[in-house]
């Protein structure tokens, strides 16, 4: 097990590496100069540029430029926000957590309501339910998650008025965000977790256990949904990663601070620096997770564990 | 968004082989057994219709302003009403979905030609443009769902090119993964041995011999990857990082509705409803032609 840790950890790190060499050359790749794009459109006299450009170091090559970005990276130095002035991490920090609260509540209810109902649908393969279960994810996949949004502020805030439609007040401002993130990941989840119900419902174990006349209940619990489950764990992660950019959208919808309208917003401004950490810093936490996601798939796969 | 489903969709359309001659039109009558899939299409071509045809069949001008008449509701002058520059609905509407047609196909073009090439050279070259290619989509994948698509409009600007660059370029890591594995399954074939023996060059039998027998994962791919497109494109136009205003499209309606929402509903209904028909049409064919395919669906 320990080797396989290592193994993956090895892995991730030139992925990670490789990350900031991609939001590194956004900057380079921009037509225009560097230290101007930086400065944004605001105060670029010939003085102020040639101070950024020895203050960035955009003098030196680019090999040391990169070099000392990493480097800077890991320390946390992420630069300093065009927009504000102030260091593009403490921007991230501020608004991370509400970020991560968003995409976990989503994450869990996508996991509920997505391996319920997809169970439910495999169960019941070819039936009433399983129609109608199916159509609803596919509808669920269909749905842009930004009109979804409006449709439940036009509902719950503008007719009923049992919500509030924007903004982060309590818990209840909460609901509709996560709701309308969380959609398209249960409606992929209850897809998948069907399908692989069904394969599973046919092998030969399962039989088995059929004809020894064991309770249907123990036959799903203990023999079919764990072997269900391998493949879901992975497209858990994957969709973990998909919550985190959908929060970019979610974000915008009802006007919530987060990671997510930072970037948005940032790209508007032409706040580089501010684009630049928070896409790492996105890019990271998606890689950190699908890295636990790997070795939770060890814990519950012991052929991955053995190879 | 675009990579929902990416991992399922590269298992799936692993599942999907090349079919031989008897087994293909057996999958067309698969296909056209299938009436949900058939109804997909026929609505989805009906939307590319009305595309191409938007200039004949909208009521008016899509960007023609006409204060006197601003916000009005549904009405029979006005049947998706108007917004606040008193443009009719019903056009841009109309109008809409031809961003949203383009979007669709450009960025699928340009994810399956991008991921042909770089799948067929990594999968049948191997050594080290296979190590660089497949370390460059493990970068790719790194960036999930949206924000390869931002970090290339930041960098490319705001607009529908870089849009559809964007949304093209973020979706091809899995086109990449699933073309190179069909190529790793097919190139120690003997139809392939027997190539290179007779002294055919390397592109020759890329194109010739190894792209025919591996292209039926990367169709159904590529049309299920049409709905994705859309709906990231019109998300970027929503964020005010696609399609610019004043040019009609569905997501930068819903982006500019959403200021008249309570007001004028009708501005964040219609636009909205066009992409989940146009969206769910297209799912619906390509879950069809998928099943079609899948020989492990032959009963």
């Amino acid at each position: 097990m320990t080797r396989y840790i290592q193994q993956r950890l090895l892995l991730m790190l030139p992925t990670i590496l490789l990350t900031t060499l991609v939001v590194f050359l956004m900057l380079q790749l921009i037509p225009g100069d560097p230290a101007s794009i930086y400065l944004g459109e605001n105060q670029a006299t010939p003085e102020r540029l040639e101070q950024i450009r020895e203050q960035l170091g955009l003098n030196r090559p680019l090999y040391v430029q990169y070099g000392d970005f990493v480097l800077k990276a890991v320390r946390g130095d992420l630069g300093r926000s065009v927009q504000t002035n102030r260091p593009v991490i403490q921007e991230i920090t501020d608004r991370l957590p509400n970020t991560i609260i968003l995409a976990v509540l989503s994450m869990a209810l996508a996991m509920i309501f997505g391996i319920t109902l997809g169970m439910l649908a495999g169960l019941n393969q070819n039936s009433w339910l399983d129609a109608i279960l199916m159509l609803a994810a596919l509808a669920g996949v269909s749905i842009p998650v930004f009109w979804l949004g409006l449709l439940l502020i036009l509902l719950f805030a503008v007719q009923l008025g049992w919500l509030p439609a924007t903004g982060q007040g309590g818990w209840n401002s909460l609901i509709m965000p996560a709701v309308t993130l969380a959609a398209l990941s249960t409606a992929t989840l209850a897809r998948l977790v069907r399908a692989s119900m069904i394969e599973v419902l046919n092998q030969d174990y399962l039989q088995t256990s059929r004809a020894k006349g064991l309770p249907q209940v123990t036959i799903v619990v203990r023999h079919a949904l764990p072997n269900a489950l391998i493949p879901i764990v992975t497209v858990i992660g994957l969709q973990f990663g998909n919550l985190l950019s959908g929060a970019v959208i979610t974000e915008t919808v009802f006007a919530r601070s987060g990671l997510g309208k930072l970037v948005v917003d940032s790209i508007q401004n032409k706040d580089l620096p501010t684009v630049q950490g928070v896409i790492l810093v996105l890019a990271t936490i998606y890689v950190v997770v699908n890295f636990v996601v790997d070795l939770s798939y060890a814990v519950i796969d012991p052929r991955i564990r053995l190879q | 968004m675009a990579m929902v489903e990416s991992k399922a969709l590269v298992q799936a359309s692993e599942r999907v082989t090349q079919p031989g001659r008897p087994a293909r039109s057996a999958a067309l009558r698969r296909l056209r057994r299938n009436r949900a899939a058939v109804g997909g299409l026929v609505v989805f071509s009906l939307i590319v219709v009305m595309a191409v045809a938007a200039p004949i069949i909208a009521p008016s001008n899509p960007t023609r302003v006409n204060p006197i008449d601003a916000l009005q509701p549904p009405s029979p002058w006005y049947w998706m009403g108007t917004d606040a520059f008193g443009r009719q609905n019903l056009s841009r509407v109309i109008w809409g979905s031809q961003t949203s047609v383009q979007i669709g196909f450009v960025a699928v073009t340009i994810s399956v030609v991008g991921g042909a090439i770089l799948g067929l050279f990594a999968g049948y070259h191997r050594g080290w443009i296979d190590l660089l290619v497949m370390r460059l989509t493990d970068v790719m994948l790194a960036f999930p769902g949206i924000l390869l698509a931002l970090v290339i409009i930041a960098v490319l600007g705001r607009n529908l090119t870089s849009a559809m660059i964007a949304v093209g370029i973020s979706a091809m890591p899995t086109y990449i993964r699933v073309v190179r594995s069909s190529v790793l399954s097919v190139r120690g074939n003997e139809y392939v041995i027997a190539a290179q023996v007779i002294g055919c060059g390397g592109n020759r039998i890329l194109l010739r011999h190894i792209l025919p027998n591996v292209i039926a994962p990367v169709i159904v791919l590529a049309t299920l990857g049409i709905p994705s497109a859309i709906i990231a494109g019109a998300s970027l136009s929503f964020l005010g990082l696609g399609v610019q205003p004043p040019t009609a499209d569905w997501g930068e309606m819903l982006s500019s509705g959403r200021n008249q929402f309570a007001l004028a509903p009708w501005l964040s209904i219609f636009p909205g409803l066009a992409i989940v028909i146009t969206v769910l049409s297209i799912n619906l064919f390509g879950d069809g032609l998928r099943d079609a395919l899948d020989p492990r669906q032959q009963r």
